[in-house]
């Protein structure tokens, strides 16, 4: 606590070179979608990393920020549509990955069934946003009922997070690792079994709108890029309120209490919290980001069908908050990053350029190689390499301690620290 | 009487773990519960805590029955307790430990810490204010912003009473407050349990092995063997009573001067 204080070396110029390099190249050099076009676009990518992890100048900090995500970003998605699409899907493994941290992280409830709550947010509005509604009722909400029904599922799938959590969360451990695996598959199940043709099974709802689409597709041809950019907003705005959220509720009572329950529950009841009901909150608040961004998942795919559901899909994002390191806000986002762009880009990109290799000859790969097909095996591999050398993950949860400094102490002022 | 236990029973399948045992508690009371490794005294504890629901009896803390409440619920009420095995929250804070315990006392809503209204900013400066005061009380103020994993552990000890302090308890049980301590630690934690009941107002029921903590501040002990309690009295007549030092030091023991060795010379009687 007492060590001197080292004097921080600052990062200005070196992160704002990096950030506008990249970008540059992107923009006007690697404009494509091969393996090094999308690699020079993940690194550009990466500046926001550097942007929050690198001692900088206060006031460029907040300009980079801001040009990046509002100007960079759009800018290169308009040459490109796939580019921004990936930075979509980032965005919503990143909520997604939020919000099991604080299930998996904070309250440390090994939840395996995590999917569920985005697949319910998912089917709310493939149901209520498309022709299964009038079928169904005989009337559909609006385009922009989105916006509406995305706030329902924010409370929906919180509701749904209770009702799943009441049952399970007595038990503790391996047995509620389990247990949250079955019924993660039975919501699957449900799905897929169509009750009062509700779902469709496993045909999938198809034809879901897009908010905002009216006014896009007036846009002419261009339409089809702002669409990808209203969901980017979207999903920014998303993700930023799930990123606030998470954090308040981290440095609260509540947060608090998460943590006295993953330390040590036989104490944390003995001094007075709750154990179900706090458990339940964490379920409750971890489900509901799943369950907006199922919403915008619905509209962006827009289809839905069950195998989207499966319980690779939680498995994949407990790897993303293990990856990002358990317990920690910006690992999370990190760690969804990666094995986002690693799931979408990397692999599926390095698996054409080898595809290309061995058909013009120059390699000679037996057609069975296909490296896409290795993505499990990739990210084992990874998983195995961190959790020799790196166990906490790639951003270890340092959780923001209350401190009180000695001309405070007497008056209990409130300071925040590392 | 602040706590009256009536004929409370505990029974682990074949084992009577805790056999209608009757102990009352007038307020600002400090009683020890003693008795022979096994003797059903932590359970007997964890009973009145609301961890394990008795299979008989009655208990009645202030008035009211706590049988069937939650340990939270009797934490509410105005029962805290430290363990055994020390617990604490070693990723927290020795300041956030406290404000744990300040849990049951604050009422920030959900809405209050996301929004960060003024209820929510009130609580957690009153929290981090009291939490300050009664690490200030057990003399750990100073290493407010150290994990509570790295404290060594008499102050680990003194910790997990400030934690459970902050629960603004009535009354408060010390599962073996001076375990592993050397002889000067355990003087200063005789001192911190008559500070409780002296500054703090609050009853003290200890469960404690050694003889010279029990002998010097208990107002009462309570002796239990195989879940049964054999004697009860002062702390002189207790040491002198036969059944006691049998359940101590075996049959044919009884004849001997058995905790007389044990305690400080002219302390006999206790202090009160």
């Amino acid at each position: 606590m007492s060590q001197p204080v080292k004097p921080k070396r600052d990062f200005t110029i070196p992160v704002v070179m990096f950030a506008l390099i990249t970008f540059f190249l992107k923009f006007f050099v690697f404009k494509g979608i091969t393996f090094i076009d999308s690699m020079i676009f993940l690194t550009f990518i990466s500046s926001l990393y550097f942007l929050i992890t690198f001692p900088m100048n206060k006031y460029l900090q907040i300009v980079m920020g801001i040009l990046i995500l509002f100007v960079g970003i759009p800018l290169i998605g308009f040459q490109n549509t796939s580019s921004i699409n990936v930075v979509i899907d980032i965005a919503i493994y990143a909520a997604l990955a939020l919000g099991l941290n604080i299930v998996v992280g904070f309250a440390g409830l090994l939840d395996l069934g995590y999917v569920a709550f985005f697949a319910v947010g998912a089917y709310l509005w493939a149901i209520f946003g498309s022709n299964q509604a009038t079928e169904l009722f005989g009337w559909q909400l609006p385009e922009n009922g989105f916006f509406f029904i995305a706030l329902v599922a924010v409370l929906v799938a919180a509701m749904f997070g209770v009702l799943l959590g009441l049952p399970v969360l007595r038990l503790k451990g391996d047995y509620l690792a389990i247990v949250t695996l079955g019924l993660g598959e039975v919501i699957r199940v449900i799905a897929n079994n169509n009750p009062g043709g509700l779902t469709k099974g496993s045909v999938g709802i198809d034809s879901i709108q897009q908010p905002l689409h009216t006014f896009t597709n007036s846009l002419g041809a261009e339409g089809y890029k702002w669409q990808s950019i209203v969901f980017y907003v979207i999903v920014l705005a998303v993700i930023a309120v799930a990123i606030v959220v998470t954090n308040r509720l981290d440095q609260s009572r509540i947060g608090r209490a998460w943590t006295a329950i993953r330390e040590d529950e036989i104490a944390a009841q003995a001094m007075g919290i709750p154990l179900v009901a706090t458990k339940l909150v964490a379920f409750a608040t971890g489900a509901s980001f799943a369950g907006i961004m199922g919403t915008i998942f619905a509209a962006k795919q827009s289809f839905v069908d069950p195998a989207s559901f499966d319980v690779n899909q939680s498995i994949g994002v407990l790897a993303m908050v293990v990856l990002g390191g358990l317990g920690s806000i910006r690992g999370a986002v990190v760690g969804a990053a990666v094995v986002t762009s690693l799931n979408l880009v990397v692999l599926p990109t390095l698996a054409i350029e080898f595809n290309n290799l061995r058909q013009s000859g120059a390699l000679n790969l037996p057609p069975q190689f296909e490296v896409s097909k290795y993505q499990r095996l990739i990210y084992g591999i990874i998983l195995i390499v961190m959790m020799i050398y790196r166990s906490q993950g790639l951003v270890p949860a340092s959780r923001k301690h209350i401190e009180v400094d000695d001309a405070h102490a007497g008056k209990g002022a409130m300071q925040g620290g590392d | 009487m602040l706590l009256d236990v009536n004929a409370a029973r505990k029974i682990f399948g074949g084992l009577v773990a805790v056999n209608d045992v009757t102990l009352q508690v007038p307020e600002k009371a400090i009683i020890s519960v003693i008795g022979p490794n096994g003797a059903g005294k932590t359970t007997f504890f964890n009973m009145i805590t609301g961890i394990y629901q008795p299979d008989g009896g009655t208990i009645n803390f202030n008035g009211s029955s706590i049988v069937g409440l939650r340990p939270d619920q009797v934490v509410e009420r105005g029962i805290a307790r430290t363990f055994q095995n020390i617990r604490l929250f070693g990723a927290m804070t020795v300041l956030e430990n406290v404000m744990v315990g300040r849990h049951v006392r604050s009422n920030t809503r959900y809405i209050d810490a996301i929004l960060h209204t003024k209820r929510f900013r009130d609580d957690e400066a009153s929290s981090i204010t009291r939490g300050m005061d009664l690490l200030r009380f057990v003399g750990l103020d100073v290493k407010r912003n150290e994990l509570a994993a790295n404290l060594p552990y008499g102050e680990q000890r003194r910790l997990e009473i400030a934690r459970a302090l902050a629960t603004s308890p009535k009354m408060i049980l010390l599962d073996e407050p001076t375990a592993g301590m050397n002889p000067n630690e355990t003087e200063e934690t005789k001192h911190l349990i008559r500070r409780l009941r002296d500054e703090g107002n609050i009853t003290v029921v200890l469960i404690e092995h050694d003889m010279r903590v029990v002998m010097t501040i208990s107002d009462n002990v309570t002796v239990l063997d195989y879940g049964t309690k054999i004697a009860e009295g002062l702390p002189a007549a207790v040491r002198s009573n036969p059944k006691v030092i049998e359940a101590y030091l075996g049959a044919g023991a009884a004849a001997g001067n058995f905790g007389l060795e044990k305690t400080e010379p002219n302390s006999a009687g206790g202090a009160v």
